[in-house]
C-alpha cells in the first residue's frame, strides 16, 4: 500500500488540470441518455406506404381506410399505374406498397377469395417484420369482421359474448406489466447505466496508466519504493469514485427526467453497482497491462465495448441470437449487470431473484481482477 | 587511507531480448563517491544496464549488488536509497515544479517538515525558486533536467543513476548540471552517468566503455590513457598544428609510418611509428601547409575508446 496516498493525490491533480476528463465523464453520458432515451424508439410505426387502388369501390376504400387507421402504416401516395406502384418501393419512396385488384369488390360480393398484394421492402428486417405482421393482422381482422356479419345473417356463430353477439371462440387478454405504455426509455435507460459506467471506468483507467507508460513516468515510478498495490489502487480509486458519482447522476436523470422510477431496493442496487464498477476497473487495468500506447489502449477498449453494446442484451434481445453468440454473452460482465439493473429498477426484483446474475458477476469480477493484478508488475519487459 | 567501499558490484550480468544479447556477461565495480562515466554507442546496452541496476528490469543471468542490496533477488529494497534520472523527461508535465517535488517526496515517505526543508534546499541547489509554481511541461530543456535532478534527490539517495542527463541541452546548462553533480559527489553521493560527450567523460573519476553489450574498458581516465594497447610499443602520439590541417589530413594518411590521423579543430592527432622522425614528417608536408609544428602528446579518452572499439570490431569481424 506504500505510496497510495501520493498517487491518489497526484491523480486528482491530473483530473483537475485536465477538464476534458470531467467533460468525458459527465457530459457524454448525458448525451448518450438523451439519444437512447428520446431519439431511439424501437417500436416501428407509420411505415411509409403507397396504395394502388385498381378497384375504386366502397369495399376497396374501406380497406384503405383500415390501413391508414392502423398506426402501422402511413399512406404517402397513391399509384395510378402498376408501374408506379412497383417503382415506389424500388425508389425508396415507400417501404410498403398495397395493390387492390380491379375485381376486389366483385369477388367479395360473390363470396370468393379476394387477394390483395402487399410488397414489403425487406432490407430493414425490423421494419419489414412489423409491416408483415401488421398487414396479415389487418387482413385477418377484416376477414373476421365479414365472417361475423355473415354468421349473424346465418343465425349461427362459433362463439357468443355475454350480450349474445357473435364473438371469437378464443379471447386473448394480454396485460402489460412494468411498462404498460411500452416506452422504449424504460428498457434502454436502466441498461444505459451499466454501459455508461463501463465506458467511463474502462477508458479512464486504462488511459490513466498507459499515459504514464507512454510518457516514461511509469518507469520513473518503478524505480521508487511505491508498492504494487499502492500504485494500482492509487490509480483506480479516483476513477472508481468518479464512476460511482456518475452512477448517482445518471440514476437521478433516469428517475426525474425520464420518469423511470426505481421500483426495487436502491440499497441493493448500489452495492451491486460497486461490484460491477470493480469489474470494469479490473478490465481497464488489464488493458493497461497489455497496451503500450494510448492508441492501443483505445483500440482494446473499443474491442471490449462493442460486444458489451451488442451482445449483452442492451439493444438486441439475447434470446434471439444464435446459440454460440448467446453463450458468448455470458462472458461479458455487463450482461449480468443489465439483468440486475432491469430487475431491480423495473421489476422490483429482490436479491433472491437475482442470485444467478449476481453469481455470474462475482465470477467475472474475480477472474478479471486476479488476471489483471497478477499481470501488473513493477518491472519493465 | 582505506580504499572507498564498493557500492556497485556487478558480476557477469546478462540481459537477452529473444536471441539478441543486449548486455553480455558484464562485470563492473564502482567505489563510493565516484563519478562513474559510462560511455558507448547508441544501442550498446547502457540504458538496459542502468535499468537492471535500478531493479526495474530482470537480468537474464548474473548478479548485481547496489549499496549492498541484491537487486536481482530483491529489487525493491535498494529503491529507497537510489535516485534515477531517465533519458527522457519523465516528470508530470501537467503538475507544477512544486507539485512534482511534493509527489516524489510523498512516494518516498519523506516526513512533511523534512520535505519542506528538502524542497527549499533543492530549489536552492538547482536555482529554481522562481519557477516553483510553473507547470513542469512549460520549462525549457535545461530547467526540466534540473527539476528531474531535484526530484531524484528529494529522498537524499546515496546513489544516483543518470541516463544521458545532458543530451539535448545547451552548453551552459550542461556545464551547470555537471557542477551540480560534482557538488553531490563531494557530499558522498555516488554517481553513475551515461554520456556521449568526451569532455564530460574526461571529468569523471572513473569511466567505462561498452561496445555491443560488452564492457571493453573500465578504470580511471589517466590509467586508461597509459594502457600499452593505446600507444603500442614502437609508436608515439604527436600533435601537429598547421594553417590548413584539413589539407594535410589526406597527405598524412598515405604516409608510411603513420598509423592513425584524426582532426581536432585546428590540430591533427597522430599515432606514428617511432622510426618516423618529426623532421621527416614536416618535410613531407612542405608545400601543403605552412607554419607546421609538432609536439608529443598524451592520448585522449577519445583515442582510448576509438582504438579499443576498432580493435573489438576487428576481432568480431575475424570471428
Amino acid at each position: 500500500m506504500n505510496g497510495f496516498l501520493a498517487i491518489l493525490l497526484k491523480e486528482c491533480s491530473h483530473i483537475r488540470r485536465q477538464p476534458s476528463t470531467l467533460f468525458f465523464t459527465f457530459l457524454i453520458p448525458i448525451f448518450e441518455m438523451l439519444i437512447f432515451g428520446y431519439a431511439i424508439d424501437t417500436s416501428v410505426e407509420h411505415t411509409p406506404t403507397i396504395v394502388f387502388d385498381a378497384c375504386r369501390s366502397r369495399e376497396s376504400r374501406e380497406m384503405i381506410d383500415a390501413l391508414a387507421n392502423s398506426r402501422s402504416f402511413r399512406i404517402v401516395g397513391e399509384a395510378m399505374t402498376h408501374h408506379e406502384y412497383e417503382h415506389a418501393v424500388i425508389s425508396g419512396e415507400a417501404k410498403v406498397a398495397v395493390a387492390i385488384p380491379p375485381d376486389f369488390s366483385q369477388r367479395l360480393l360473390a363470396q370468393r377469395e379476394a387477394p390483395i398484394q402487399v410488397l414489403i421492402d425487406g432490407s430493414d428486417s425490423q421494419v419489414a417484420t412489423a409491416a408483415l405482421h401488421s398487414s396479415v393482422l389487418l387482413g385477418l381482422n377484416q376477414s373476421i369482421a365479414r365472417a361475423k356479419v355473415y354468421a349473424e345473417a346465418q343465425q349461427a356463430a362459433v362463439a357468443r359474448d355475454p350480450a349474445g353477439r357473435a364473438a371469437l371462440p378464443i379471447d386473448i387478454r394480454p396485460r402489460l406489466l412494468y411498462n404498460p405504455d411500452l416506452e422504449s426509455a424504460h428498457f434502454f435507460v436502466p441498461g444505459l447505466i451499466g454501459i455508461i459506467m463501463q465506458v467511463v471506468t474502462l477508458f479512464l483507467t486504462s488511459l490513466a496508466i498507459v499515459r504514464e507508460r507512454e510518457a516514461g513516468t511509469l518507469e520513473q515510478l518503478f524505480v521508487t519504493p511505491v508498492g504494487r498495490l499502492g500504485l494500482m489502487l492509487g490509480k483506480l480509486v479516483p476513477y472508481a469514485a468518479l464512476g460511482f458519482f456518475e452512477t448517482l447522476v445518471v440514476l437521478t436523470v433516469m428517475v426525474f427526467v425520464f420518469q423511470v422510477p426505481i421500483r426495487g431496493d436502491l440499497l441493493l442496487l448500489l452495492p451491486l453497482s460497486i461490484l460491477f464498477l470493480l469489474t470494469a476497473l479490473g478490465m481497464g487495468l488489464l488493458i493497461s497491462t497489455i497496451a503500450h500506447t494510448q492508441l492501443e489502449a483505445l483500440q482494446f477498449a473499443f474491442m471490449i465495448m462493442l460486444p458489451s453494446f451488442l451482445l449483452s442484451g442492451f439493444v438486441f434481445p439475447r434470446e434471439s441470437m444464435p446459440e454460440p453468440i448467446y453463450w458468448l454473452g455470458f462472458a461479458i460482465p455487463v450482461t449480468y449487470f443489465l439483468e440486475i439493473l432491469r430487475g431491480i429498477i423495473l421489476r422490483a426484483a429482490d436479491f433472491n431473484d437475482l442470485v444467478p446474475h449476481v453469481r455470474g458477476l462475482v465470477i467475472c469480477c474475480v477472474v478479471v481482477i486476479s488476471l489483471s493484478v497478477s499481470r501488473f508488475r513493477k518491472q519493465l519487459d | 587511507m582505506t580504499p572507498a567501499p564498493i557500492v556497485i558490484d556487478v558480476d557477469r550480468l546478462t540481459r537477452r531480448y529473444g536471441a539478441k544479447i543486449v548486455v553480455d556477461q558484464l562485470t563492473l565495480q564502482v567505489p563510493q563517491s565516484a563519478v562513474f562515466g559510462f560511455l558507448g554507442p547508441n544501442g550498446s546496452g547502457k540504458t538496459t544496464l542502468i535499468r537492471m541496476m535500478c531493479g526495474v528490469l530482470r537480468p537474464s543471468s548474473g548478479r548485481a549488488r547496489v549499496l549492498d542490496c541484491d537487486v536481482v533477488a530483491d529489487p525493491e529494497r535498494v529503491k529507497r536509497s537510489i535516485g534515477y534520472m531517465s533519458q527522457k523527461f519523465s516528470l508530470y508535465a501537467d503538475l507544477s515544479v512544486e507539485e512534482n517535488m511534493d509527489f516524489y517526496g510523498r512516494i518516498y515517505d519523506v516526513p512533511r517538515a523534512r520535505l519542506r526543508q528538502r524542497k527549499r534546499e533543492l530549489l536552492d541547489l538547482v536555482g529554481m525558486h522562481e519557477f516553483q509554481r510553473q507547470l513542469a511541461g512549460t520549462l525549457s530543456g535545461g530547467w526540466k533536467q534540473r527539476l528531474a535532478l531535484a526530484c531524484a534527490l528529494i529522498h537524499e539517495p546515496r546513489m544516483l543513476f543518470l541516463d544521458e542527463p545532458t543530451a539535448g541541452i545547451d552548453p551552459v546548462a550542461r556545464r551547470d548540471l555537471w557542477d551540480l553533480l560534482f557538488e553531490l559527489s563531494g557530499r558522498g553521493v555516488t554517481l553513475f552517468v551515461t554520456t556521449h560527450y568526451m569532455d564530460e567523460a574526461e571529468r569523471c573519476t572513473h569511466v567505462g566503455y561498452i561496445y555491443l553489450g560488452r564492457l571493453i574498458v573500465c578504470g580511471r581516465p589517466e590509467e586508461l590513457k597509459q594502457m600499452p594497447e593505446i600507444t603500442p610499443a614502437g609508436t608515439r602520439r604527436e600533435e601537429l598544428r598547421c594553417t590548413q590541417p584539413s589539407a594535410a589530413l589526406p597527405k598524412l594518411r598515405g604516409l608510411p609510418g603513420v598509423r592513425d590521423v584524426t582532426l581536432f579543430g585546428d590540430a591533427l592527432h597522430l599515432l606514428i611509428d617511432d622510426s618516423l622522425t618529426e623532421k621527416a614528417l614536416l618535410e613531407h608536408l612542405h608545400g601543403v601547409c605552412a607554419h607546421a609544428s609538432v609536439q608529443p602528446m598524451d592520448p585522449s579518452l577519445e583515442d582510448v575508446f576509438v582504438t579499443l572499439s576498432r580493435r573489438e570490431a576487428a576481432r568480431d569481424h575475424a570471428a
